[in-house]
Protein backbone atom coordinates (compact mmCIF):
# COMPACT_ATOMS: atom_id res chain seq x y z
CA UNK A 1 0.00 0.00 0.00
CA UNK A 2 2.15 3.17 -0.87
CA UNK A 3 0.35 6.54 -1.63
CA UNK A 4 -0.95 7.86 -4.98
CA UNK A 5 1.85 10.26 -6.03
CA UNK A 6 1.71 14.36 -5.29
CA UNK A 7 3.56 17.57 -5.14
CA UNK A 8 5.25 18.31 -1.63
CA UNK A 9 5.63 21.65 -0.42
CA UNK A 10 7.42 22.21 3.61
CA UNK A 11 6.98 25.98 3.61
CA UNK A 12 8.58 27.87 6.27
CA UNK A 13 6.11 30.87 6.54
CA UNK A 14 2.32 30.85 7.25
CA UNK A 15 1.43 32.69 4.40
CA UNK A 16 4.01 30.54 1.75
CA UNK A 17 1.51 27.71 3.22
CA UNK A 18 -1.87 29.34 2.67
CA UNK A 19 -1.12 30.57 -0.85
CA UNK A 20 0.45 26.93 -1.50
CA UNK A 21 -2.81 25.34 -0.20
CA UNK A 22 -4.91 27.85 -2.61
CA UNK A 23 -2.78 27.11 -5.79
CA UNK A 24 -4.36 24.13 -6.36
CA UNK A 25 -7.76 22.67 -5.65
CA UNK A 26 -7.12 19.21 -4.53
CA UNK A 27 -4.30 20.52 -1.88
CA UNK A 28 -3.98 18.91 1.64
CA UNK A 29 -2.33 20.21 4.94
CA UNK A 30 -0.33 17.67 6.37
CA UNK A 31 0.27 18.08 10.02
CA UNK A 32 1.41 15.19 11.60
CA UNK A 33 0.05 12.86 8.76
CA UNK A 34 -1.26 10.26 11.38
CA UNK A 35 -4.66 10.21 9.85
CA UNK A 36 -3.98 11.04 6.55
CA UNK A 37 -1.36 9.51 5.71
CA UNK A 38 -3.19 6.16 6.51
CA UNK A 39 -5.81 7.39 4.74
CA UNK A 40 -3.51 8.06 1.29
CA UNK A 41 -2.03 4.57 1.79
CA UNK A 42 -5.39 3.20 1.35
CA UNK A 43 -6.12 5.37 -1.29
CA UNK A 44 -8.90 6.70 0.58
CA UNK A 45 -7.21 10.41 0.14
CA UNK A 46 -5.55 11.01 -2.89
CA UNK A 47 -4.65 15.05 -2.64
CA UNK A 48 -2.25 16.09 -5.91
CA UNK A 49 -0.60 18.81 -3.30
CA UNK A 50 0.42 18.07 0.30
CA UNK A 51 1.45 21.34 2.45
CA UNK A 52 3.45 19.99 5.30
CA UNK A 53 3.23 22.93 7.85
CA UNK A 54 5.22 20.84 10.02
CA UNK A 55 8.44 23.78 9.35
CA UNK A 56 6.16 26.23 9.97
CA UNK A 57 6.90 28.40 13.24
CA UNK A 58 5.30 29.79 15.93
CA UNK A 59 2.19 27.02 15.44
CA UNK A 60 3.68 24.76 18.55
CA UNK A 61 3.16 26.43 22.05
CA UNK A 62 0.67 26.01 24.85
CA UNK A 63 0.22 29.00 27.33
CA UNK A 64 -2.94 30.68 29.07
CA UNK A 65 -3.67 34.13 28.10
CA UNK A 66 -6.85 36.21 28.97
CA UNK A 67 -9.03 33.66 30.10
CA UNK A 68 -7.92 30.76 27.62
CA UNK A 69 -5.77 28.07 26.69
CA UNK A 70 -3.99 28.83 23.81
CA UNK A 71 -2.61 25.94 22.29
CA UNK A 72 -1.01 25.88 18.61
CA UNK A 73 -2.30 23.79 16.35
CA UNK A 74 1.10 21.70 15.13
CA UNK A 75 1.63 21.03 19.30
CA UNK A 76 1.98 17.39 19.28
CA UNK A 77 -0.04 15.21 21.12
CA UNK A 78 3.08 13.95 23.47
CA UNK A 79 3.75 17.71 24.16
CA UNK A 80 -0.31 18.14 25.64
CA UNK A 81 -0.22 14.99 27.37
CA UNK A 82 2.96 16.02 29.47
CA UNK A 83 2.36 19.52 29.92
CA UNK A 84 2.26 20.04 33.81
CA UNK A 85 -0.06 22.77 33.03
CA UNK A 86 -2.65 20.81 31.45
CA UNK A 87 -2.87 18.00 34.07
CA UNK A 88 -3.25 20.61 36.70
CA UNK A 89 -6.01 22.57 35.46
CA UNK A 90 -7.41 21.04 32.64
CA UNK A 91 -8.60 17.49 33.52
CA UNK A 92 -10.83 16.98 30.59
CA UNK A 93 -8.31 17.57 28.15
CA UNK A 94 -5.89 15.69 29.85
CA UNK A 95 -8.00 12.58 30.20
CA UNK A 96 -8.63 13.00 26.46
CA UNK A 97 -4.98 12.49 25.02
CA UNK A 98 -3.69 10.00 27.67
CA UNK A 99 -6.04 8.00 25.38
CA UNK A 100 -5.79 9.13 22.38
CA UNK A 101 -4.02 6.64 19.82
CA UNK A 102 -1.50 5.12 21.89
CA UNK A 103 1.99 6.98 22.99
CA UNK A 104 4.08 6.07 19.86
CA UNK A 105 1.59 7.56 17.48
CA UNK A 106 0.90 10.86 19.94
CA UNK A 107 4.53 11.49 18.90
CA UNK A 108 3.70 12.63 15.58
CA UNK A 109 0.25 13.47 15.88
CA UNK A 110 -0.98 17.16 16.85
CA UNK A 111 -3.85 18.57 18.19
CA UNK A 112 -4.71 21.03 15.20
CA UNK A 113 -5.27 17.54 13.02
CA UNK A 114 -7.02 15.55 15.35
CA UNK A 115 -9.38 18.21 15.40
CA UNK A 116 -9.89 19.61 11.28
CA UNK A 117 -9.20 15.97 10.29
CA UNK A 118 -12.92 15.09 10.72
CA UNK A 119 -13.42 11.47 11.73
CA UNK A 120 -16.03 10.64 14.11
CA UNK A 121 -13.08 8.46 15.95
CA UNK A 122 -11.21 11.48 16.51
CA UNK A 123 -11.17 11.95 20.62
CA UNK A 124 -10.42 16.10 20.57
CA UNK A 125 -13.50 16.87 19.04
CA UNK A 126 -16.07 15.82 21.53
CA UNK A 127 -14.00 17.28 24.27
CA UNK A 128 -13.44 20.90 22.79
CA UNK A 129 -17.66 20.68 22.24
CA UNK A 130 -17.57 19.81 25.99
CA UNK A 131 -15.37 22.64 26.96
CA UNK A 132 -17.25 25.66 24.49
CA UNK A 133 -13.63 25.71 22.70
CA UNK A 134 -12.61 28.19 19.65
CA UNK A 135 -10.31 27.47 16.57
CA UNK A 136 -8.66 30.21 14.63
CA UNK A 137 -8.25 29.95 11.06
CA UNK A 138 -5.89 31.72 8.94
CA UNK A 139 -6.47 32.04 5.35
CA UNK A 140 -5.50 34.64 2.64
CA UNK A 141 -7.65 37.10 3.99
CA UNK A 142 -6.39 36.92 7.35
CA UNK A 143 -7.52 35.09 10.61
CA UNK A 144 -10.97 34.03 11.83
CA UNK A 145 -12.26 32.40 14.99
CA UNK A 146 -14.76 29.87 14.41
CA UNK A 147 -16.58 28.44 17.63
CA UNK A 148 -16.40 24.45 17.97
CA UNK A 149 -20.14 24.33 17.84
CA UNK A 150 -20.35 25.33 14.46
CA UNK A 151 -16.93 23.73 13.11
CA UNK A 152 -17.80 19.79 12.54
CA UNK A 153 -19.95 20.04 9.35
CA UNK A 154 -19.85 16.38 8.33
CA UNK A 155 -17.92 13.15 7.90
CA UNK A 156 -14.41 14.77 7.04
CA UNK A 157 -16.20 18.11 6.47
CA UNK A 158 -15.51 20.91 8.54
CA UNK A 159 -16.44 24.83 8.87
CA UNK A 160 -12.56 25.52 7.22
CA UNK A 161 -12.37 26.45 3.56
CA UNK A 162 -9.88 24.87 1.71
CA UNK A 163 -7.23 27.25 1.62
CA UNK A 164 -7.66 28.03 5.54
CA UNK A 165 -5.06 26.11 7.58
CA UNK A 166 -6.40 26.25 11.56
CA UNK A 167 -3.41 27.40 13.95
CA UNK A 168 -5.34 27.64 17.45
CA UNK A 169 -7.15 25.53 19.83
CA UNK A 170 -8.61 27.99 22.73
CA UNK A 171 -10.23 26.61 25.62
CA UNK A 172 -11.81 28.64 28.15
CA UNK A 173 -10.07 28.47 31.36
CA UNK A 174 -12.02 26.59 34.07
CA UNK A 175 -13.30 28.50 36.90
CA UNK A 176 -13.15 27.53 40.47
CA UNK A 177 -15.24 24.90 41.50
CA UNK A 178 -15.55 23.34 37.87
CA UNK A 179 -14.07 20.27 36.74
CA UNK A 180 -14.17 17.46 33.33
CA UNK A 181 -13.70 13.70 33.07
CA UNK A 182 -13.08 11.57 29.18
CA UNK A 183 -13.97 8.04 29.54
CA UNK A 184 -13.30 6.13 26.78
CA UNK A 185 -13.76 2.44 25.76
CA UNK A 186 -11.75 0.79 23.74
CA UNK A 187 -11.02 -2.75 22.08
CA UNK A 188 -7.04 -2.23 22.51
CA UNK A 189 -4.97 1.25 22.77
CA UNK A 190 -4.42 2.78 19.61
CA UNK A 191 -8.20 1.72 17.99
CA UNK A 192 -10.82 4.24 18.08
CA UNK A 193 -13.46 4.50 20.62
CA UNK A 194 -16.50 2.53 20.88
CA UNK A 195 -17.71 5.13 22.06
CA UNK A 196 -16.62 7.78 24.68
CA UNK A 197 -17.76 10.77 26.59
CA UNK A 198 -16.35 13.78 27.24
CA UNK A 199 -17.67 15.93 30.38
CA UNK A 200 -17.05 19.32 31.57
CA UNK A 201 -18.51 21.11 34.30
CA UNK A 202 -18.76 24.16 37.17
CA UNK A 203 -20.68 24.31 39.82
CA UNK A 204 -22.20 27.31 42.13
CA UNK A 205 -21.68 27.66 46.17
CA UNK A 206 -24.70 25.29 46.76
CA UNK A 207 -23.21 22.86 44.77
CA UNK A 208 -25.94 22.47 41.63
CA UNK A 209 -24.74 22.85 37.94
CA UNK A 210 -23.66 26.34 36.68
CA UNK A 211 -22.47 24.97 33.48
CA UNK A 212 -22.43 21.81 31.57
CA UNK A 213 -20.42 20.53 28.52
CA UNK A 214 -21.42 17.01 26.96
CA UNK A 215 -19.58 15.58 24.06
CA UNK A 216 -19.49 12.11 22.38
CA UNK A 217 -17.43 10.73 20.49
CA UNK A 218 -17.83 8.13 17.71
CA UNK A 219 -21.60 7.66 18.21
CA UNK A 220 -22.45 9.30 14.53
CA UNK A 221 -21.12 11.26 11.70
CA UNK A 222 -19.43 14.25 13.98
CA UNK A 223 -19.38 14.03 17.57
CA UNK A 224 -22.50 15.18 19.09
CA UNK A 225 -22.77 18.17 21.66
CA UNK A 226 -25.47 16.76 24.18
CA UNK A 227 -27.22 19.61 24.66
CA UNK A 228 -30.48 18.38 25.89
CA UNK A 229 -28.73 16.29 28.46
CA UNK A 230 -26.78 19.51 29.09
CA UNK A 231 -29.88 22.21 29.51
CA UNK A 232 -31.68 19.40 31.55
CA UNK A 233 -28.53 19.53 34.53
CA UNK A 234 -28.17 23.28 34.42
CA UNK A 235 -29.50 24.98 38.02
CA UNK A 236 -30.50 20.86 39.42
CA UNK A 237 -28.45 19.23 41.89
CA UNK A 238 -25.55 16.73 41.33
CA UNK A 239 -27.90 13.69 42.39
CA UNK A 240 -28.00 10.63 40.95
CA UNK A 241 -31.14 10.59 39.30
CA UNK A 242 -30.53 13.86 38.19
CA UNK A 243 -26.91 12.42 36.24
CA UNK A 244 -28.79 9.26 35.33
CA UNK A 245 -31.72 11.34 33.64
CA UNK A 246 -29.37 13.08 31.95
CA UNK A 247 -27.41 9.95 30.51
CA UNK A 248 -30.20 9.09 28.70
CA UNK A 249 -30.99 12.15 27.48
CA UNK A 250 -26.98 12.08 25.95
CA UNK A 251 -27.69 8.00 24.76
CA UNK A 252 -30.95 9.57 22.93
CA UNK A 253 -28.68 12.21 21.22
CA UNK A 254 -26.20 9.25 19.90
CA UNK A 255 -26.47 7.66 16.63
CA UNK A 256 -24.38 5.56 16.19
CA UNK A 257 -24.23 2.73 13.81
CA UNK A 258 -23.62 -0.87 13.94
CA UNK A 259 -20.00 -1.85 13.27
CA UNK A 260 -17.24 -4.68 14.81
CA UNK A 261 -16.93 -2.37 18.11
CA UNK A 262 -20.58 -3.64 18.49
CA UNK A 263 -24.50 -2.49 17.55
CA UNK A 264 -26.34 0.15 18.28
CA UNK A 265 -27.91 -0.51 20.93
CA UNK A 266 -25.23 -1.59 22.93
CA UNK A 267 -23.16 1.57 21.92
CA UNK A 268 -26.40 3.36 23.40
CA UNK A 269 -26.20 1.99 26.17
CA UNK A 270 -22.20 2.51 26.62
CA UNK A 271 -23.25 6.46 26.11
CA UNK A 272 -25.33 6.57 28.89
CA UNK A 273 -23.34 4.45 31.26
CA UNK A 274 -20.40 6.71 30.51
CA UNK A 275 -21.97 10.11 30.78
CA UNK A 276 -22.91 8.57 34.30
CA UNK A 277 -19.55 8.19 35.02
CA UNK A 278 -18.01 10.67 33.31
CA UNK A 279 -20.45 13.31 34.88
CA UNK A 280 -19.75 11.76 38.45
CA UNK A 281 -15.75 12.20 38.14
CA UNK A 282 -16.20 15.79 36.52
CA UNK A 283 -18.16 16.44 39.97
CA UNK A 284 -15.82 14.79 42.17
CA UNK A 285 -13.27 17.07 40.74
CA UNK A 286 -14.99 20.41 40.61
CA UNK A 287 -15.64 19.55 44.64
CA UNK A 288 -11.59 19.50 44.66
CA UNK A 289 -11.91 15.36 45.40
CA UNK B 1 6.05 12.55 -9.68
CA UNK B 2 7.57 15.14 -7.07
CA UNK B 3 10.96 14.53 -6.24
CA UNK B 4 12.99 15.97 -3.29
CA UNK B 5 16.28 15.87 -2.26
CA UNK B 6 16.95 15.28 1.48
CA UNK B 7 19.41 14.75 4.13
CA UNK B 8 19.19 12.32 6.84
CA UNK B 9 20.91 11.49 9.62
CA UNK B 10 20.97 8.12 10.46
CA UNK B 11 22.44 6.45 13.28
CA UNK B 12 25.42 9.29 13.16
CA UNK B 13 25.74 8.71 9.53
CA UNK B 14 24.60 11.40 6.80
CA UNK B 15 22.94 10.18 4.02
CA UNK B 16 21.95 12.36 1.07
CA UNK B 17 18.92 11.33 -1.59
CA UNK B 18 16.78 11.66 -3.88
CA UNK B 19 13.38 10.27 -3.25
CA UNK B 20 9.91 10.60 -4.61
CA UNK B 21 7.55 12.49 -2.05
CA UNK B 22 5.40 9.26 -1.34
CA UNK B 23 8.62 7.13 -0.32
CA UNK B 24 7.71 5.99 2.96
CA UNK B 25 10.49 6.13 5.48
CA UNK B 26 10.20 2.96 6.34
CA UNK B 27 10.66 1.93 2.73
CA UNK B 28 13.73 4.10 2.41
CA UNK B 29 15.59 2.82 5.10
CA UNK B 30 14.44 -0.85 4.41
CA UNK B 31 14.68 -0.63 0.87
CA UNK B 32 16.88 2.40 -0.72
CA UNK B 33 19.56 1.91 2.19
CA UNK B 34 18.87 -1.99 2.98
CA UNK B 35 18.82 -1.50 6.89
CA UNK B 36 16.21 -4.41 7.09
CA UNK B 37 16.46 -4.42 10.54
CA UNK B 38 13.29 -1.84 10.99
CA UNK B 39 10.41 -4.11 10.19
CA UNK B 40 7.27 -3.67 8.31
CA UNK B 41 4.05 -5.59 10.79
CA UNK B 42 0.45 -4.35 9.93
CA UNK B 43 1.43 -1.37 7.55
CA UNK B 44 -1.39 1.07 9.27
CA UNK B 45 0.08 2.90 12.50
CA UNK B 46 -1.33 -0.06 14.83
CA UNK B 47 1.21 -2.48 15.22
CA UNK B 48 4.75 -0.78 15.88
CA UNK B 49 6.74 -2.96 14.42
CA UNK B 50 8.35 -0.01 11.94
CA UNK B 51 9.08 2.08 14.97
CA UNK B 52 12.10 4.47 14.74
CA UNK B 53 13.48 7.33 16.72
CA UNK B 54 12.98 10.75 14.96
CA UNK B 55 15.01 13.25 16.79
CA UNK B 56 14.90 11.20 19.77
CA UNK B 57 11.50 10.18 19.94
CA UNK B 58 9.30 6.66 18.95
CA UNK B 59 7.28 7.43 16.06
CA UNK B 60 5.80 4.67 13.24
CA UNK B 61 8.01 5.03 10.14
CA UNK B 62 5.52 3.13 8.37
CA UNK B 63 3.33 6.70 8.26
CA UNK B 64 5.82 8.58 7.86
CA UNK B 65 7.02 10.16 4.54
CA UNK B 66 10.55 10.29 3.84
CA UNK B 67 10.60 13.86 2.76
CA UNK B 68 8.96 14.88 6.00
CA UNK B 69 12.24 13.55 7.70
CA UNK B 70 14.27 15.58 5.82
CA UNK B 71 16.88 17.54 8.18
CA UNK B 72 16.23 15.28 11.15
CA UNK B 73 17.97 12.38 13.47
CA UNK B 74 16.67 8.65 12.46
CA UNK B 75 17.86 6.18 15.07
CA UNK B 76 16.79 2.37 14.28
CA UNK B 77 17.93 -0.86 15.92
CA UNK B 78 21.34 -1.22 13.72
CA UNK B 79 22.23 1.54 15.49
CA UNK B 80 21.72 0.89 19.23
CA UNK B 81 25.12 -1.74 19.53
CA UNK B 82 28.39 0.57 19.56
CA UNK B 83 31.39 -0.39 18.63
CA UNK B 84 30.20 -4.22 18.60
CA UNK B 85 28.96 -3.88 22.14
CA UNK B 86 25.09 -4.72 22.92
CA UNK B 87 23.20 -1.54 24.20
CA UNK B 88 21.63 -2.01 27.40
CA UNK B 89 18.05 -2.65 26.23
CA UNK B 90 19.60 -5.55 23.23
CA UNK B 91 21.27 -7.24 26.20
CA UNK B 92 17.50 -7.05 28.16
CA UNK B 93 16.20 -8.60 25.80
CA UNK B 94 18.83 -11.67 25.41
CA UNK B 95 19.55 -12.28 28.96
CA UNK B 96 15.16 -12.23 29.79
CA UNK B 97 14.10 -14.02 27.34
CA UNK B 98 12.38 -10.77 25.56
CA UNK B 99 11.38 -12.14 22.50
CA UNK B 100 9.86 -15.56 20.94
CA UNK B 101 9.15 -15.13 17.47
CA UNK B 102 11.25 -11.81 17.09
CA UNK B 103 9.35 -9.58 14.45
CA UNK B 104 8.09 -6.85 16.95
CA UNK B 105 11.45 -6.82 18.90
CA UNK B 106 13.13 -3.55 17.06
CA UNK B 107 10.31 -1.78 17.57
CA UNK B 108 10.04 -2.36 21.25
CA UNK B 109 13.55 -1.67 21.20
CA UNK B 110 13.53 1.90 19.96
CA UNK B 111 10.80 2.71 21.76
CA UNK B 112 12.00 1.16 25.41
CA UNK B 113 15.18 2.69 24.82
CA UNK B 114 13.76 6.11 24.24
CA UNK B 115 11.75 5.57 27.26
CA UNK B 116 15.28 4.65 29.26
CA UNK B 117 16.64 8.24 28.05
CA UNK B 118 13.47 10.21 29.38
CA UNK B 119 13.00 8.21 32.51
CA UNK B 120 15.82 6.14 33.52
CA UNK B 121 14.36 4.23 36.32
CA UNK B 122 9.85 3.42 34.89
CA UNK B 123 7.63 1.78 37.20
CA UNK B 124 6.55 -1.26 35.75
CA UNK B 125 3.26 0.84 35.01
CA UNK B 126 5.51 3.14 33.08
CA UNK B 127 6.60 0.49 30.96
CA UNK B 128 3.90 -1.12 30.09
CA UNK B 129 2.52 2.01 29.36
CA UNK B 130 4.80 2.85 27.12
CA UNK B 131 4.77 0.66 25.11
CA UNK B 132 1.00 -0.12 24.77
CA UNK B 133 1.49 1.49 21.08
CA UNK B 134 3.53 -1.70 20.33
CA UNK B 135 2.24 -5.03 19.78
CA UNK B 136 3.84 -8.73 20.43
CA UNK B 137 1.72 -11.31 18.57
CA UNK B 138 3.45 -13.97 20.82
CA UNK B 139 2.32 -12.06 24.20
CA UNK B 140 5.39 -11.88 25.59
CA UNK B 141 5.06 -9.04 27.74
CA UNK B 142 6.05 -10.17 31.28
CA UNK B 143 9.47 -11.13 29.67
CA UNK B 144 9.67 -7.81 28.02
CA UNK B 145 8.97 -5.64 30.75
CA UNK B 146 11.53 -7.70 32.47
CA UNK B 147 14.09 -6.93 29.73
CA UNK B 148 13.57 -2.99 29.92
CA UNK B 149 13.60 -3.53 33.53
CA UNK B 150 17.74 -5.40 33.06
CA UNK B 151 18.31 -2.59 30.84
CA UNK B 152 16.98 -0.04 33.61
CA UNK B 153 18.94 -1.60 36.19
CA UNK B 154 21.99 -2.08 34.13
CA UNK B 155 22.39 1.63 32.94
CA UNK B 156 21.99 2.68 36.12
CA UNK B 157 24.88 0.44 37.47
CA UNK B 158 27.21 2.19 34.59
CA UNK B 159 26.35 5.45 35.47
CA UNK B 160 27.16 4.78 38.84
CA UNK B 161 30.06 3.04 38.47
CA UNK B 162 31.26 6.03 35.63
CA UNK B 163 30.28 8.21 38.80
CA UNK B 164 32.86 6.58 41.07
Amino acid sequence: MIPPTFEYVAPKMLSEAVAALGGHENAKVLAGGQSLIPLMRFRLASPAVLVDITRVEGLSYINEDKGWLKIGSMTRQSTVDHSPLVREKYHLLADTVSVLSDPVVRNMGTVGGNIANGDPGNDYPATMLAYGAEVVAVGPKGERVIPITSFFIGLYESALASNEILTEVRIPTPKPHSGGAYLKLERKVGDFATAAVAAQVELDAKGKFKSVGIGLTNVGLTAIKATAAEDFLKGKDSSDENIRQAAQLAADASAPIADVRGSENYKRSLVKTYTVRALRLAVQRAKGG
Amino acid sequence: MSNHHIHVTINGKLHHADVESRLLLVHFLRENLNMTGTHIGCDTTSCGACTVQLNGKPVKSCTVLAVQADGMEVKTVEGLATNGKLHPIQEGFHEKHGLQCGFCTPGMMMTSSALLAQNPHPTEDEIRHAISGNLCRCTGYMNIVKAVQYAADKMATAEKAAAD
